[in-house]
């Protein structure tokens, strides 16, 4: 049964749904209606609302919760995730699951309050110091975003690492009709591992510290066998009328595809066919599905609401076969379907 | 009559308890233990009377203390 | 024959790394002891610093967690808020406490989460090599304030106790020490009464343990409990601050 809610609020609520029953948050626009919700429905479910006093301490709570062997997550917008850095890397060092939800908005400093696509880097190779990946999902709608977040748990669990679910002010700002639906079973591990009390075992230690430089190496390459599982298993993407030929692929994720959708069907109109892969991991990035809807066309017009940070993979992913352009608005400032059609036009129109 | 037995290898040689004891019978060794420290010895169990003051000041735990019979408490620990 | 005096229980075997005549070894055990009696062992869960204590979870039979510098009480809130009837004490220098994380101890605090403090304050960085730390006494000498401690331009050291009390929301606060047998014996009772008030579920706690750093302070360890006592003391002086049964205290 579907219902109209917000997109911080679907969010909120898809935690609820996977059965997390605690969150530590702290207000940043624009997603201040997640820690808003949850302050009211938490305890309506038996759960734990802490307003923490920075996003730093908020990170670190999480880090203790789940570490504790607790389902947790915690949400804010881009220069509170930006505090969240140094906790998020003990948290992946430490082999830590929990949940951070990032609504973007303009950057960098303190940017804006419109959404915006500049934590690209930050999200998926910048979070914190030290060789580790965050599990980064984009959604591109508030049903998608609510899908993500439930699964989101699950995902954190089996690999024991953080995930991030990245949205951007419109997601998180508008209202869609949203449905809680379970996500696919997966095989979770018991958490033999977590520090809840050495009853009847040895105690359990959750640290990244590794004085030793071999054993050091040895937990770095662990973990990286670990990213390796990720970039197998959990890569996702959709495509857009790629059933066809294509002149151009447009590559782009979260809302900007969705805009992008609407430019491609207009084209159409015209007789200009236009395909597009759209990115739902952006680590694990789908390389691979990206390049074959690239080959298909001759050029690729990435389109991001920064000056380009996405685009650096999909030229990974291509390898320079193919010209590849970028189209950006920032600022806050979101491209209309119309000046995307209108670029490519052009591009098409240039020999 | 109690029995104050020190781990020769964990002390560190910092001489805290020479100083706590009331009846300073705790000195430290001429020879040095594994680590390579002056190590701390009972030089006179006799008068040992007990009280547990070298292990309560001893930071590396190298300190037990043991009675037969009944303990005499000088004080609440 | 029988043992009067032996290791606790919830103290491991392992050898620490201190350095000779550190009283940090003292505060492990007198933890270890309180956790014994408070027969808490099993539900227990320490949260280490970054400084000297760092690898105190080798030293310790209970589940530990490694925080960010400053971060403890941050992720012990996440513990005690995940598992409330668990054990949750972080253990905490005075560079990690009350410089870093002085937000997270203020509010950790001020929320009254039901978690134990133990506060080691030796006035100096540690585990760096000695560097000036916010409890740097007046014109003590380290090796980021050559020329000792200048207040004019570091400030004065700061009471964290005396910080803390001033919080309304009901805590049990006390400053006791460990650079003699006395005030070990004496530490050991504020310590037990404050994990008795965690086990009651009764308020925040916070114990700060004077400690000495012969090696950072550049004197022997029975000269460094000297130094303690007559610098130290002074400026930092032993009592409990605040109770919950002193209930708020006037505004």
């Amino acid at each position: 049964m579907k219902k109209l809610m917000k997109g911080c609020e679907a969010l909120g609520e898809a935690a609820i749904r996977a059965g997390c029953r605690h969150f530590f948050g702290y207000p940043i626009t624009p997603q201040t209606e997640v820690p808003e919700y949850l302050s009211r429905r938490l305890p309506e479910v038996g759960g734990v609302y802490v307003q923490a006093e920075s996003e730093v301490a908020a990170s670190n709570m999480i880090y203790g919760c789940g570490a504790a062997g607790v389902r947790v997550f915690t949400s804010s917008s881009s220069p509170g995730v930006s505090l969240m850095g140094e906790a998020l890397s003990y948290m992946a060092g430490s082999e830590v699951p929990v949940v951070v939800i990032n609504i973007v908005r303009g950057g960098p400093g303190l940017g804006g309050i419109l959404p915006a696509q500049s934590d690209y880097f930050q999200g998926t190779r910048g979070m914190g110091h030290g060789d580790f990946h965050l599990i980064v999902l984009a959604p591109a709608s508030v049903q998608e975003a609510a899908d993500l977040m439930m699964e989101a748990f699950d995902i954190a669990e089996q690999y024991r690492n953080p995930v991030m679910v990245m949205g951007d002010g419109i997601i998180g700002q508008m209202m869609e009709p949203v449905e809680f639906k379970e996500p696919k079973q997966r095989q979770l591990p018991p958490k033999t591992w977590a520090t809840n009390g050495a009853k009847n075992r040895p105690p359990n230690r959750i640290h990244s510290l590794f004085l030793d430089p071999v054993k050091l190496e040895d937990h770095n390459w662990k973990l990286k066998r670990k990213y390796d599982e990720i970039e197998k298993n959990e890569q996702r993407w959709e495509v857009y009328s790629t059933n066809r030929e294509y002149d151009l692929l447009i590559a782009a994720y979260g809302t900007t595809a969705r805009i992008a959708k609407t430019s491609i069907d207009m084209l159409a109109s015209e007789g200009i066919f236009v395909g597009l892969v759209r990115p739902i991991s952006l680590y694990p990035f789908p390389y691979q599905a990206v390049r074959e809807a690239a080959m298909k066309a001759k050029q690729i017009l990435v389109v991001e609401m920064s000056t380009g940070q996405m685009v650096d993979d999909i030229k990974l992913a291509v390898a320079e076969h193919r010209p590849i352009h970028f189209y950006g608005r920032t600022g806050g400032i979101v491209p209309s379907p119309d000046e995307i059609a209108q670029h490519i036009r052009e591009l098409l129109s240039k020999k | 009559m109690p029995k104050v037995n020190i781990d020769r290898d964990r002390c560190k040689g910092c001489e805290l308890c020479t100083q706590a004891c009331p009846q300073e019978i705790i000195k430290m060794s001429k020879n040095i233990n594994l680590k390579g420290y002056f190590y701390a010895e009972v030089v006179d169990q006799s008068r040992c009377i007990g009280c547990r003051l070298c292990a309560i000041s001893c930071p590396d735990v190298a300190i037990d203390v043991l009675i037969n019979g009944v303990q005499y408490v000088y004080f609440e620990y | 024959m029988k043992a009067i005096f032996t290791r606790p229980q919830s103290m491991s075997t392992t050898p620490t790394h201190y350095c000779p005549g550190c009283t940090h070894g003292i505060i492990h055990r007198l933890v270890a002891e309180s956790l014994d009696e408070c027969q808490v062992r099993e539900k227990t869960i320490g949260v280490a610093p970054v400084g000297c204590a760092v690898l105190a979870y080798n030293y310790f039979d209970v589940d530990f967690i490694e925080a960010p510098h400053g971060r403890a009480p941050a992720v012990a809130t996440g513990v005690k808020r995940g598992l409330p009837d668990r054990f949750v004490f972080t253990y905490q220098g005075d560079g990690d406490l009350a410089s870093i994380g002085t937000a997270e101890i203020i509010h950790a605090a001020n929320r009254g989460e039901k978690i134990s403090v133990i506060f080691v304050n030796n006035a100096i960085y540690g585990m760096t090599g000695g560097q000036m730390a916010p409890t740097t006494l007046p014109n003590q000498v380290t090796s980021t304030c050559p020329n000792g401690r200048d207040v004019t331009t570091a400030g004065y050291p700061i009471r964290v106790c005396e910080l803390l009390s001033a919080l309304q929301t009901d805590a049990f606060i006390a400053r006791v020490s460990v650079h003699s047998p006395k005030n070990i014996i004496a530490a050991k009772k504020i310590l037990r009464r404050a994990f008795q008030y965690q086990v009651e579920n009764r308020c925040f706690t916070l114990v700060e343990f004077l400690s000495t750093c012969p090696t950072n302070w550049g004197l022997a360890p029975k000269k460094a409990t000297e130094w303690l006592d007559k610098n130290m003391i002074p400026y930092y002086p032993l009592r409990i601050f605040k109770t919950p049964e002193q209930g708020v205290l006037p505004a």
